[in-house]
């Protein structure tokens, strides 16, 4: 089963209710969904269309207009590298080449053992850092092939583990608020202390490819 | 503007004005240097097309909201700050604008925008379905820059998907004008086709495996400005200049929805949609726009027939005629009138129903209907009768009837769209949730059979009551369910009439022409409790009283809510003559078998629900030798010997369909008016006049049930056995199949999962269906699709006298 877990309704309906209507949650519940499987499941999006009340083809209409939603699976870690201009005149082309190498994998592909997905990209707004990719949108600027090659083994022997995450999660935390100090439920200037927040907590996946 | 001097004279206080007023809303524009009124709100391209100026456009559609999505329509408008380029389908008028839709820059907009649109655009139109007929071709010959500048190579998909089984999309023919999926969302309320993914690979589709079962899918086909979308039944059958048309209306249900029924080599093709604004906008159902298949089946009966020793033989005409006419002869003469019964009618033309009552007066038997045991009395045609447009603008609409969405889809979509625009506010009264219930204001869910107590409890309620009384109300009535008695609908309609006494009717029966039947001499004509309905007549040939049962395009075994009862009917019959186009369980068992002309070989007129009366083309010759309905009756009619029309009967000497439609409007009051001067004169065609009645006294006693019991609720689906769906190729597997429909969490209290094959056993006989959890269905209830190709059938298990039927649900 690929629809979310019941800790993960939990999560949506908190999120569903911070909007006037059920439908504006459908992007962050697409996340949500992401962040469970690493990849948007046909399953989850039937399970979204029910909690905000839409069918399921205006689900995937919206979340396949952005691409940085998937709807195959890909590995835990993906890999974009920029290829706009000014990466491309520092070196972004042999780099992409050498990273294919290194992974075994043409451009688009995922590794055998489902841990990379390697993607040519558009610009990442660090023109300044040319070279530049991003592991699960996190920079890494002016990459060497030799960078490349240590941040692969590193992320292969786990040693990137706390700082990045698996494919689909946004952040380590996850903002909570608690009923009592929603908009509106406190007067601006009775509000005591900041946001309340949780830690995330990605359930272990059964189906997706994160393993 | 001619009624405005009327209205000052009658106001004597009012000092004379030699003007008439200026209208608030009239808004005075320029057009391509000429004056032109417009009204407050009217878009540019509406006010330039109805003033002569075309405008290219795609995307916009003036039954849908106006999206901006194809850009074509660009044209230049001076509002004060110059002249600008605008999307004339996004602007609305304003005072002392200036539109130009010709001049130079505007044409050069519109040329580079097609250029724009081919640039993806295959050149494929001598092998495409839409060539010849398409906005794109049309509007690339008329305004296009004639060459393109694009070398680069064109996208590709993979062609054609099916989106549904109706319905194939060409991707690559595509140019994202948003009318498919505007009118899916709009529209039918079914958002099952989305653009989808983003920039050049934007895309209309559908969920994985959940195709665009749409009602009215057939509409996105129509509407498509290219040949990105084609009908599956229609796909490379023709060219439309090989297709000849004329307008006619459809009869698959009685809204009478405006089509051109178009063939080619005298073989019925296509129907499309005709924009006629009181009744249907331009839309049809998929099952009124696909079911001429039946007409073209290979199974039509096409001689007529005559039972011998060797089972039914073809026959000549005359010997037929002279059979059929011998046994009302001897039936006569050897049992007398009421030893006859006629039923059917409302299949036909209004001349066929005509003729048709005419005969059976000349019979003069005590038993004809032109429904099947599956309406309401014919009193309700006498109620304050309702226009679909006054029921799509009242302030509120009261539904107590079947699911309109099933029924009389086009009718669901007006009402919706009421809802959906907030004209209107709905109050239903249902059993099961049905396909407005989630556009209604108040949806109450009542026990089947006591809609009387749902309805007076809500006109208690201070909300409701404050509605009814805001403004005006329409009451759409029909049978509500086929396994309970149209006692209950009659007496809630009543409790509303008496809460509202205002309120107009709209009567919400199904078939083609029941209106027309019943208004021309097809409505039973016995008093309350000795009527001689279908009823009636099928009890009293099951009960051994009826020799010769008639049978006019009616099919009891198949349309009668109680099979059981029409089955010792008809066995019980002695003789039965079957006027039919196609064979049917009935046809089988008759003796003598007529056979009739179809939908689009026979003209005439016909009466949708509001009495509103358009006329129907003969478009194809008939197959066979088959008759229309009319010139059988008229034939028997002057053949019965001291019977036979005599020789001042309206009918006596009938040579064309159009004496019939003239006796009609001579000697029926309520179609005086509809002469057939009027009915060329107006595509929207003439209102036939009303009787006046009251409903029926009717008493309800809704008899308790023990707790082990299921209350059954019977509803016709739009895809079901009847002749239309089960004789067209395309239509055929649509039908969901026969099953017993109950709330998921009943599954459990009976013990199954669903699927499996469950006992439902009624006071009569059982039935085996299987079982099927349904959140639409209430706890306590059990809800069947009616006439469902299937293994079990839960009409054998309907109690037509009963005031409902209670089944105790088993597992086998």
């Amino acid at each position: 089963m690929s629809r979310l877990s019941d800790h993960n309704v939990a999560i949506a309906k908190e999120i569903i209710g911070h909007y006037p209507k059920q439908k504006s949650a459908l992007i962050p519940l697409v996340h949500l969904s992401q962040e469970q499987n690493g990849y948007v499941t046909k399953d989850a999006m039937r399970h979204i269309a029910e909690l905000v009340n839409v069918t399921p083809a205006e689900v995937l209409g919206t979340a396949s207009f952005y691409e940085m939603f998937k709807f195959e699976p890909v590995g835990k870690y993906v890999v974009n590298v920029c290829t706009t201009l000014s990466c491309a005149l520092l070196g972004a082309g042999e780099l992409l080449h050498h990273a294919e190498e290194k992974l075994g994998v043409k451009a688009g592909g995922t590794t055998a053992d489902g841990l990379i997905t390697l993607e040519p990209a558009e610009c990442q707004a660090a023109c300044t850092e040319a070279p530049c990719l991003q592991v699960n949108y996190r920079h890494k600027y002016r990459v060497t092939h030799d960078d490349f090659d240590q941040m692969v083994d590193d992320l292969r022997s786990g040693k990137l583990e706390s700082e990045i995450p698996a494919h689909g999660t946004l952040g380590m935390q996850r903002q909570h608020i608690p009923d009592d100090k929603g908009v509106g439920a406190v007067h601006p200037d009775d509000v005591v202390g900041g946001p309340v927040w949780i830690p995330v907590a990605v359930e272990p996946d059964t189906e997706g490819a994160s393993k | 503007m001619t009624d405005v001097p009327t209205e000052v004279a009658e106001e004597p206080a009012i000092e004379e004005i030699s003007e008439p007023e200026p209208d608030p809303n009239a808004v005075q524009v320029t057009l391509n240097g000429s004056a032109v009124t417009a009204q407050k709100g009217d878009l540019v391209i509406a006010v330039a097309e109805g003033n002569g100026a075309a405008v290219p456009h795609f995307c916009y559609h003036p039954r849908m909201s106006s999206v901006g999505m194809c850009r074509q329509c660009l044209v230049e408008v001076d509002t004060g700050r110059g002249m600008q380029l605008q999307p004339s389908c996004m602007i609305t008028v304003s005072p002392d604008m200036k539109i130009d839709t010709e001049s130079p820059t505007a044409k050069r907009a519109q040329e580079g925008m097609i250029e724009l649109l081919l640039a993806n655009h295959p050149l494929d139109c001598p092998v495409c379905d839409k060539g010849g007929e398409c906005p794109l071709q049309d509007q690339s010959y008329a305004v296009g820059p004639g060459e393109s500048r694009y070398v680069e190579e064109k996208r590709h998909y993979e062609k054609p998907i099916p989106i549904s089984d109706l319905v194939l999309l060409d991707r690559e023919r595509c140019i994202l004008c948003d009318r498919c999926t505007r009118f899916a969302d709009e529209v039918a309320g079914d958002k099952l086709i989305v653009f989808t993914e983003r920039g050049n690979n934007t895309q209309v589709m559908t969920f994985p495996d959940e195709p665009f079962a749409s009602y009215f899918s057939g509409n996105t086909v129509q509407i498509c400005p290219v040949g990105a979308l084609t009908a599956e039944p229609y796909r490379f059958k023709a060219r439309p200049w090989d297709l000849e048309q004329q307008e006619s209306t459809c009869t698959t249900c009685s809204v009478g929805c405006r089509t051109v029924v178009q063939s080619s080599r005298d073989e019925l093709l296509r129907y499309q949609g005709v924009d006629s604004d009181p009744v249907n906008h331009g839309w049809l159902c998929d099952r009124g726009r696909f079911n001429f298949e039946a007409v073209n089946s290979e199974h039509r009966l096409t001689q007529p027939m005559i039972r011998t020793e060797a089972g039914l033989i073809e026959a000549s005409w005359s010997g037929a005629m002279a059979s059929a006419s011998g046994l009302i002869r001897e039936t006569l003469a050897n049992g007398g009138p009421a030893r006859i019964a006629i039923l059917g009618g409302a299949r036909g033309s209004n001349e066929d129903a005509f003729a048709w009552g005419q005969l059976a007066d000349a019979i003069d038997t005590p038993y004809r209907d032109a429904q099947l045991g599956d309406g309401l009395p014919g009193e309700l045609l006498g109620l304050n009768r309702a226009t679909i447009d006054e029921a799509a603008n009242a302030s509120t609409i009261v539904l107590l009837g079947p699911d309109l969405k099933e029924e009389l889809p086009v009718l669901y979509l007006r009402l919706r769209d009421a809802a959906e625009k907030k004209r209107s506010k709905i109050i239903e009264f249902s059993a099961t949730d049905t396909g407005l219930s989630r556009y209604a204001w108040k949806s109450v869910r009542h026990e089947p059979g006591n809609q009387t107590d749902a309805v007076e409890s809500a006109i208690a309620d201070a909300d409701i009551a404050a509605q009814l009384a805001s403004g005006d109300v329409v009451i759409v009535a029909g049978r509500p369910n086929l396994a309970e008695s149209s006692d209950a609908t009659v007496a809630a309609l009543q409790a509303m009439l008496n809460a509202a006494p205002g309120a107009k009717v709209l009567p919400a029966l199904r078939r083609g022409n029941v209106v027309g039947a019943l208004s021309l001499g097809m409505a039973p004509t016995g008093p309350v409790g000795d009527r001689g309905d279908a009823i009636d007549a099928l009890t009293a040939a099951a009960e051994g009283k009826i020799d010769l049962l008639i049978l006019v395009g009616a099919d009891p075994l198949s349309d009668c809510p109680d099979t059981d009862l029409a089955r010792r009917a008809l066995a019980g019959a002695r003789r039965i003559i079957s006027i039919d186009t196609h064979p049917s369980e009935s046809t089988k068992l008759a003796d003598v078998v007529l056979a009739a002309a179809a939908y689009g070989e026979k003209s005439g007129t016909t009466t949708n629900l509001e009495g509103r009366v358009t006329t129907l083309a003969q478009k194809v010759t008939v197959v066979g030798t088959a008759r229309p309905d009319w010139m059988i009756a008229v034939e028997l009619g002057m053949s019965l010997g001291d019977n036979s029309f005599g020789a001042d009967h309206p009918l006596a000497d009938v040579a064309s369909v159009n004496d019939v439609t003239d006796a009609i409007s001579a000697t029926a009051p309520l179609f005086a008016m509809v002469t057939r001067q009027a009915l060329a004169g107006d595509p929207n065609g003439v209102m036939s006049a009303q009787p006046t009645a009251l409903l029926p006294a009717v008493s309800v006693a809704v008899a308790g049930r023990n707790s082990y019991d299921y209350r059954l609720v019977v509803n016709r689906k739009l895809y079901d056995g009847a002749i239309g769906t089960a004789m067209s190729r395309s239509l055929v597997n649509l039908a969901p199949g026969a099953a017993a429909h109950v709330h998921p969490l009943d599954l459990d209290g009976i013990g199954v999962t669903e699927g499996t094959e469950v006992k439902l056993i009624s006071a009569k006989a059982t039935a085996v269906l299987p079982v099927v959890g349904n959140n639409n269905v209430p706890r306590g209830v059990v809800w069947a699709p009616f006439n469902q190709p299937g293994t079990g059938s839960i009409e054998d298990i309907i109690d037509a006298t009963a005031a409902n039927t209670d089944v105790r649900i088993e597992r086998i």
